[in-house]
């Protein structure tokens, strides 16, 4: 096995943990539920990130090279805690205080950088605006570490999005990495039906980013995307995701955005993730 | 931040909003990691020179507000000093829930300048004037607002705001050829009204332009025997409650003037303090009615919504003598 199979490997098991993470939390939230789908979908970005890409201190979550990553949908909380947890900057402890009052993991995320949670989210279209600040930043300090924001396609409704779009290539950031998780359901249904936002890599290249289509799942490919050494263009990638991926009952199925998780799921769900 | 003679003169007679500008231009050099943004209004904010000169610590974001205060947040998280500027009604009703989550949520210390505040761009209609700011604003926890009185307050409420690490909100109201309210240097503090004029009958408390109308009117009303204090309060947020306390206290009446609506402004702010004071003095509020009526040019509209100081002088005057006998 070569050292990308085993990097693979490795994040292929991180996915599966953190499905795990995510069928607990779910569980835990209980009748206050949770946004299952959307945090689904984006398990494979948020492991291939923390898990390989990403550069930051377990001792030191201050470090001022640290990488940096906002989740703009703030509704994916599931997929980042999970992988904040699978790598150790948060505990499986804190998962089971998911929503709980005396916790600090809330329904969207509540700014905390101790536990690695960059900025507060859940009000959508605001984080791709930070990040670009935070590139910015970045860039006049002459630090090298990078920003990555994750949106969802039904975010991408919002105009706040588009003027983010428009200013991140004329300030040349290719320090900046927009991950976009195309979905394409969204609260009320399909968004080619709620708002169809039509080809986002056209647009985005049209803007003036270097954009690169992957299938979200895949983690070959998106280590290779965020691999790349474009310069003076801020990356965009292109995620072509399955909301709820890995339960049959929820992929694509949009009534698991936001939903309680019962016993007999759950344990479908673990069953189909060969733990039982 | 110290006045003088000359620049006393210079400032008030460019404006506040050139003397945003100016001192900008002065201030970067003691604010190393200072940031300016602004949102294709680097020329009304009299910017101009420090766009040019200063690029390294300008960026321009375009016409595109909620963005401008997002960028600001990202910046400020890396300890850069955020100034973002526009007219008011942009910058703190196009982006409020911005404002709502990265200056009052995540308490970035940013510093939001508001041009050209209140009714001085009434002959542009009410898309440009901004008698809400102050309103919205301090309905965000934690947000600082300063309203300074003149243009050389102006100048001292900026560096203030740069020296302080809170979220911040500065309202610039008048337009050029503004009267001088301090033709002496004084101490600004942040959330430290000011007395100006003593006077044992009624306290008359004011922001912004009507600080120096209502000196006028507090003379006015002297030779009618009529004795007024005037307070500047040119922090809105947090207020200098003692000192508002006091005054109600001592005072036979409280009259708040501003060139704010007088739904959630100064007015509202102080009858917030005054109405949980045992005995507490009757209040007039004098500001504009909240509405949206016809436009019209700055004197127009002063005269329209009796924010002259001979209809501040009558009003006060009518006010005290049927509260009072």
């Amino acid at each position: 096995m070569n050292n990308l199979e085993k990097k693979i490997n490795k994040i292929k098991k991180m996915c599966l943990n953190m499905r795990k993470n995510v069928l607990d939390m779910a569980m835990n939230a209980g009748s206050e539920s949770s946004h299952f789908g959307g945090g689904l979908s984006i398990i494979e970005i948020t492991a291939t990130l923390y898990g390989a890409v990403m550069n930051y201190d377990l001792k030191n979550p201050k470090w001022k090279l640290r990488d940096k990553f906002i989740l703009s949908k703030g509704h994916g909380v599931l997929g980042l805690y999970a992988a904040l947890a699978e790598v150790g900057i948060i505990t499986k402890n804190d998962l089971a205080n998911f929503e709980k009052s005396n916790g600090f993991l809330f329904g969207h995320p509540i700014m905390n950088i101790e536990k690695g949670i960059e900025v507060s989210s859940g009000s959508l279209g605001m984080g791709l605006s930070v990040g670009i600040g935070m590139a910015i930043a970045s860039i006049k300090k002459k630090l090298k570490n990078k920003i990555f924001v994750l949106l969802g396609d039904g975010e991408c409704n919002e105009g706040s999005n588009w003027e983010a779009f428009m200013s991140a290539p004329k300030y040349k950031l290719d320090n900046l990495f927009l991950i976009l998780d195309r979905n394409n359901l969204q609260q009320t249904g399909s968004s080619k039906d709620i708002m169809d936002i039509g080809d986002m890599s056209e647009k985005l290249r049209n803007f003036g980013w270097h954009v690169i289509e992957v299938n979200g799942h895949n983690i070959d490919e998106l280590l290779k995307s965020f691999s790349s050494n474009i310069k003076n263009k801020p990356i965009a990638i292109v995620a072509n995701t399955i909301k709820g991926k890995g339960f049959s009952f929820s992929e694509n199925n949009n009534d698991w955005h936001h939903k309680i998780l019962s016993k007999s799921q759950y344990e479908i769900a673990i069953n189909e993730l060969g733990l039982k | 931040m110290q006045l003088n003679n000359k620049n006393i003169e210079i400032w008030s007679r460019i404006g506040a909003r050139a003397t945003f500008g100016m001192v900008l231009l002065e201030l970067e050099k003691k604010f190393p990691n200072l940031i300016v943004l602004a949102a294709d209004t680097s020329t009304s904010a009299g910017l101009d020179r420090f766009r040019k000169n200063v690029t390294e610590k300008y960026i321009e974001v375009g016409i595109a507000e909620q963005n401008m205060i997002g960028i600001a947040s990202g910046l400020s998280s890396e300890n850069f000093k955020v100034v973002t500027t526009t007219f008011a009604p942009f910058q703190t009703m196009r982006c409020c829930e911005q404002i709502k989550v990265h200056l009052g949520y995540m308490k970035r210390d940013i510093c939001m300048v508001g041009l050209a505040s209140g009714i001085v761009l009434g002959t542009l209609g009410y898309t440009h004037c901004c008698i809400e700011d102050i309103s919205i604003i301090r309905s965000i926890p934690g947000i600082t607002i300063l309203s300074p009185a003149d243009c050389g307050e102006t100048a001292k409420a900026i560096y203030a705001a740069l020296k302080h690490d809170k979220p911040t909100y500065i309202r610039l109201t008048g337009g050029s050829n503004n009267p001088i309210v301090y033709k002496d240097d004084y101490d600004f503090q942040i959330s430290k009204g000011v007395k100006l004029m003593d006077g044992d009958d009624i306290a008359i408390i004011a922001t912004g332009t009507m600080v120096f109308k209502s000196l006028q009117a507090a003379k006015e009303l002297k030779n009618k025997n009529i004795n007024c204090s005037v307070t500047n309060i040119h922090t809105i947020n947090p207020i200098d409650k003692k000192l508002i306390e006091e005054l109600a206290k001592k005072s036979k009446l409280i009259v708040t003037v501003e060139e704010h609506s007088v739904q959630g402004g100064l007015g509202t702010a102080i009858s917030e303090i005054n109405s949980r004071i045992k005995n507490s003095p009757p209040q007039v509020m004098i500001g504009i009615p909240s509405e949206y009526s016809d436009a019209g040019d700055y004197e127009f509209l002063l005269d329209k919504f009796g924010l002259t100081v001979e209809k501040i002088t009558n009003k006060i005057k009518n006010e005290f003598s049927k509260k009072i006998k």
